[in-house]
């Protein structure tokens, strides 16, 4: 049974454009599969579909061998976005607790929990401050922490790190790799960026806009687990052109008269 | 501190004009002398003394009438905060029901009070309900619409994102109103507290007269402004206790908001 499956979806938004054409992909658990595309390729709109936040016109998405909407229903998937929109009423300890809240833990479950989960982002100590009180990584940290609070099997995450700075970002890339192994989840990730699509993905998926399709699904080879020295891997240059040259092909073949159809 | 240099600044404006004005004998914008202006250590003084030689001391008789009024405005303010704040959630719910019934909402505070309230003391008078309730009904009159506007913005002002969040998560509709919209329209609806809190004083003061209640603040303005000829000074300090009632209304909400809201510093209202 795979991860996610997904099967011929398509996306018509009203007004006829057409985000998304006949996506197929399959998911294997506990790979890391990066989305990659320019703007507009509808990358955050197929992951919302996985996370039936959206539905699609066409064709079906199955999460865990269930309907995406079951599997949200059942509490499958934790989601990142690109702000960590964390409640800022809340403390950091009770944002990790809120999808325990609501999935109706015991307070003192909970806490066992939060304090888990503050380990595992190494944000030990930080729990009864505001969120307000954190630089931006350390929000994003703490949504990580959240998603994963509930122990899902599928971690989605839309641009997680497009809002930091480079170093912040490579530091966290290393981080999300060290937790992906721990928790043994899946990971679904939207990017812009090549080098790190290529630097955490066991796939990455090229997709090109207008309409939004699968235009390559590049394996990663590098070996795991991965440190920073991967970034200097003569193969990670490689894999990095590769995945640049298939996205100026994606966007350089888009048929121009589709938006006239459209 | 600074509120103590203010307070300096308005009493030597009041006491300048007062002395410019009498010596001379200004007439415009209006007769400046001892009646339309008294000296405000009068006013203060006239809280310490007797206004009939049988009586108690004026500051008693008026701290009872602000305890009388405050009463009916804190039960007048919590029925319109709760109506408000009900009122607000269902008209947030649907626009349907928010274009069928804002008008109504909207034109229901063009109407003057002074015209609600003998009708508000008549109706419950007759079904027997006790006359400072009828006032608390009044002040709620004017106390509930703001509430109302800020909850229907403040519970639209969650970040659509968090919405999704709660959606991620299978939430219904309650959890995501009570864990999400009503926490993150806390700021709205402070400070729609904070006008009302006002306006539950206004309210109930001017309540008081229609429903011949005589041991308020409203009776004590009524009295006062009879005999204001000859002891201006009287009327001038229950206007004092009156707003200093206000002020403490006020700053119950603000201590409240204090207590409940936690927010950065730049996103407090």
């Amino acid at each position: 049974m795979n991860a996610v499956s997904i099967k011929g979806v398509s996306k018509q938004f009203k007004g006829g454009t057409t985000a998304l054409e006949d996506i197929e992909l399959e998911i294997e658990p506990g790979e890391f599969i990066s989305l990659i595309g320019p703007s507009g390729c509808g990358k955050s709109t197929l992951l919302r579909i996985v996370g039936d936040l959206i539905e699609p016109s066409n064709g079906e998405v199955q999460v865990n061998g269930k309907p995406a909407r079951q599997a949200r229903r059942d509490h499958d998937y934790g989601i990142v976005f690109q702000d960590a929109v964390l409640y800022e009423w809340r403390t950091v300890s009770k944002n990790i607790a809120l999808p325990l809240e609501l999935a109706g833990w015991d307070r003192s479950r909970r806490q066992a929990r939060v304090e888990e989960m503050l380990e595992l982002v190494e944000l030990q100590g930080f729990g009864e401050h505001h969120p307000w009180q954190l630089s931006g990584g350390m929000q994003q940290r703490v949504a990580i922490a959240r998603a994963l609070s509930f122990d899902p099997a599928l971690l989605l995450m839309d641009e997680p790190f497009g809002a930091l700075d480079e170093m912040t970002r490579e530091r966290l890339n290393a981080e999300l790799l060290r937790i992906w192994e721990a928790s043994g989840s899946t990971v679904v990730f939207v990017t812009h960026s090549i080098a790190e699509a290529v630097f955490l993905s066991t796939r990455v998926v090229v997709m090109s806009p207008r309409p939004g399709r699968v235009s390559r699904v590049i394996p990663v080879d590098l070996p795991q687990p991965r440190t920073q020295a991967a970034r200097e891997d003569p193969r990670f240059f490689e894999l990095a052109t590769e995945v640049r040259e298939a996205l100026h092909l994606g966007s350089a073949d888009a048929p121009s008269l589709a938006e006239g159809v459209a | 501190m600074l509120l103590l240099v203010v307070a300096a600044i308005l009493w030597g404006l009041w006491e300048g004009f007062r002395g410019l004005g009498t010596h001379y004998g200004w007439q415009h914008p209006f007769p400046v002398d001892a009646t339309t202006m008294p000296h405000i250590h009068e006013m203060i003084r006239a809280l310490f003394e007797r206004p009939n030689t049988q009586g108690p001391l004026l500051i008693v008789t008026l701290l009872k009438a602000a305890a009388f009024t405050g009463r009916e405005a804190a039960l007048g303010f919590a029925m319109g905060a709760v109506g408000g704040f009900v009122l607000g959630a269902l008209l947030a719910h649907s626009r349907a029901l928010q274009r069928g019934f804002l008008p109504y909402v909207v034109a229901s505070q063009t109407v003057p009070i002074l015209a609600i309230a003998p009708m508000v003391v008549i109706w419950l008078g007759s079904v027997h309900v006790t006359a400072w309730i009828s006032v608390s009904v009044i002040a709620a009159y004017l106390t509930f619409f703001p509430v109302v506007i800020a909850t229907l913005r403040g519970l639209h002002a969650a970040d659509h994102r968090a919405v999704e969040l709660m959606r991620s998560y299978a939430a219904n509709r309650w959890t995501v109103l009570w864990k999400l919209r009503f926490p993150a329209s806390l700021p709205y609806l402070f400070s729609a507290l904070r006008v009302s809190a006002t306006a539950s004083i206004v309210g109930a003061i001017i309540g008081e007269s229609p429903s011949s209640i005589a041991g308020g603040l409203g009776g004590a303005i009524l009295n006062f402004a009879q005999y204001y000829t000859f002891q201006p000074q009287n009327l001038w300090a229950t206007n004092i206790v009156a707003a200093a009632l206000g002020i403490a209304f006020f700053l119950v909400v603000v201590a409240a908001e204090r207590m409940v809201v936690r927010r950065a510093p730049e996103h407090v209202a």
